[in-house]
């Protein structure tokens, strides 16, 4: 979706402000914060994607004006609700009113180790990769409403292929529950001024991953 | 390490703080008491983002990359299965991959629609790099963001920004700084910031070390 989550190239945000001796947690709310959503990844009550696209679905506002971890915050709030995994008077009152809906796996701490690891994504291909390395790709000009690892500021450009990375669960998929649909991987290489103009810094290369569905030939 | 009763930020975040670590606690005690966590889990998870997973294990993998030019050929080569070879934690994920540095060119690291970060050897992400400045400005004026850290490369370096749209993760092998000749893996990961696994610093100078 084409929303102020994709950054890439906006002005007005001002300077990169990095902050001297900084600690993993600001608060003890952000680690909380982080280990719940982590937990209810792990237990599979979503996926990484569709749990991007609840972050990405957040009011624009709202996303804005909200903190890394508390947007993380409304997000678990949001999905377990969507989910009918606890309901917004369970949430507000503080306490379960009525039985949990079974899930696959409940978090303990012996599971943490595992969820301390990323999962792989790479999947079996279902067809042979449409590009190999050097090849010349457009990428397509699609602007989904729904969830997309295609950045607004890489659309319709032309770029090289530098690398295939394997066959790969496709988020644009996965977000919407229309399952893995696996897909090649690329790193795509642009000139910078082929993404921001000719005024553009001539030393500036930038690429992006892109997934086989985002590029077509030249 | 980040305790309930912290409220050493309580004058930069006030109203948010206290009204995020309300709603979390009531989400955290539902999510509990549906029999979905453990909270006992999430402490174990704090404590190894807090302890065992960070920069320091970037730091052990660039410094072998630098005393061992086979290890850095297998790291250039599969990241995940070289970091895996030093044994720093229980396992690294698949998809590492590791960048290096030159005198002719320099790599920066950003997610511009998130929040990617390798962070099995970095760690949790720094604010600023989650942050709008940075992911707005790091794909389309990353020299622009390198001043906002001090640095200023040479105008003839190439610079190569990229960005993790896919869950591949990037991590900088930073060019080994003149004067730590003969230093142990040990001493020259004391040179191996975090900034400079990002791109977005470099390494430190053996003189501030030594």
């Amino acid at each position: 979706m084409d929303g102020v989550h994709d950054m890439g190239g906006m002005h007005g945000f001002g300077k990169v402000e990095p902050e001297a001796d900084e600690p993993v947690f600001h608060a003890y709310w952000e680690a909380r914060c982080l280990a719940l959503n982590r937990a209810m990844g792990a237990i599979g009550a979503w996926t990484i994607d569709e749990g991007r696209s609840g972050i990405e679905r957040l009011a624009s506002d709202v996303y804005l004006a909200s903190s890394y971890y508390g947007k993380w915050a409304l997000r678990l709030e949001n999905m377990t609700i969507e989910r009918g995994l606890a309901g917004a008077d369970e949430i507000a009152a503080g306490h379960a009113l009525r039985p949990a809906k079974p899930l696959k796996r409940k978090l303990t701490v012996t599971d943490v180790p595992r969820t301390l690891t990323r999962g792989s994504f790479f999947r079996q291909a279902p067809a042979p990769a449409r590009f190999k390395a050097g090849d010349r790709v457009r990428t397509k000009n699609i602007h989904p409403a729904t969830h997309t690892r295609l950045p607004r500021y890489a659309r319709g450009h032309v770029g090289t292929v530098e690398a295939i990375r394997g066959c790969h669960v496709f988020p644009d998929s996965v977000a919407i529950g229309a399952g893995e649909n696996p897909q090649w991987l690329y790193t795509v290489l642009f000139d910078g001024r082929e993404l921001w103009g000719d005024n553009t810094d001539p030393t500036l290369k930038v690429s992006i991953e892109a997934f086989e569905p985002y590029l077509e030939a030249t | 390490m980040a305790h309930e009763d912290d409220h050493d930020d309580h004058h930069k975040h006030g109203s948010e703080m206290s009204e995020m670590q309300l709603r979390v606690r009531a989400l955290e005690t539902v999510l509990a008491e549906k029999g979905y966590i453990d909270p006992a889990a999430l402490d174990v998870m704090i404590e190894a983002y807090e302890t065992r997973i960070g920069p320091h294990n970037g730091a052990r993998v660039v410094a072998r990359a630098w005393a061992d030019p086979a290890f850095k050929r297998a790291l250039l080569e599969d990241a995940t299965k070289a970091a895996q070879s030093l044994g720093l934690i229980d396992r690294v994920g698949d998809h590492l991959i590791a960048v290096e540095n030159s005198p002719t060119l320099h790599n920066m690291i950003v997610c511009t629609l998130c929040s990617c970060y390798p962070w099995e050897v970095l760690g949790l992400p720094p604010v600023w790099y989650k942050s709008a400045p940075y992911r707005s400005r790091a794909v389309s004026d990353p020299r622009g963001v390198l001043t906002d850290f001090g640095l200023t490369l040479p105008s003839d370096t190439q610079i190569r920004v990229w960005d993790s749209t896919a869950e591949t993760r990037f991590v900088v092998v930073p060019m080994r700084p003149a004067g730590a000749d003969g230093w142990s893996e040990e001493k020259l990961a004391a040179l191996v910031t975090r900034d400079c696994m990002i791109g977005t610093g470099l390494p430190k100078n053996p003189r501030e070390v030594a």
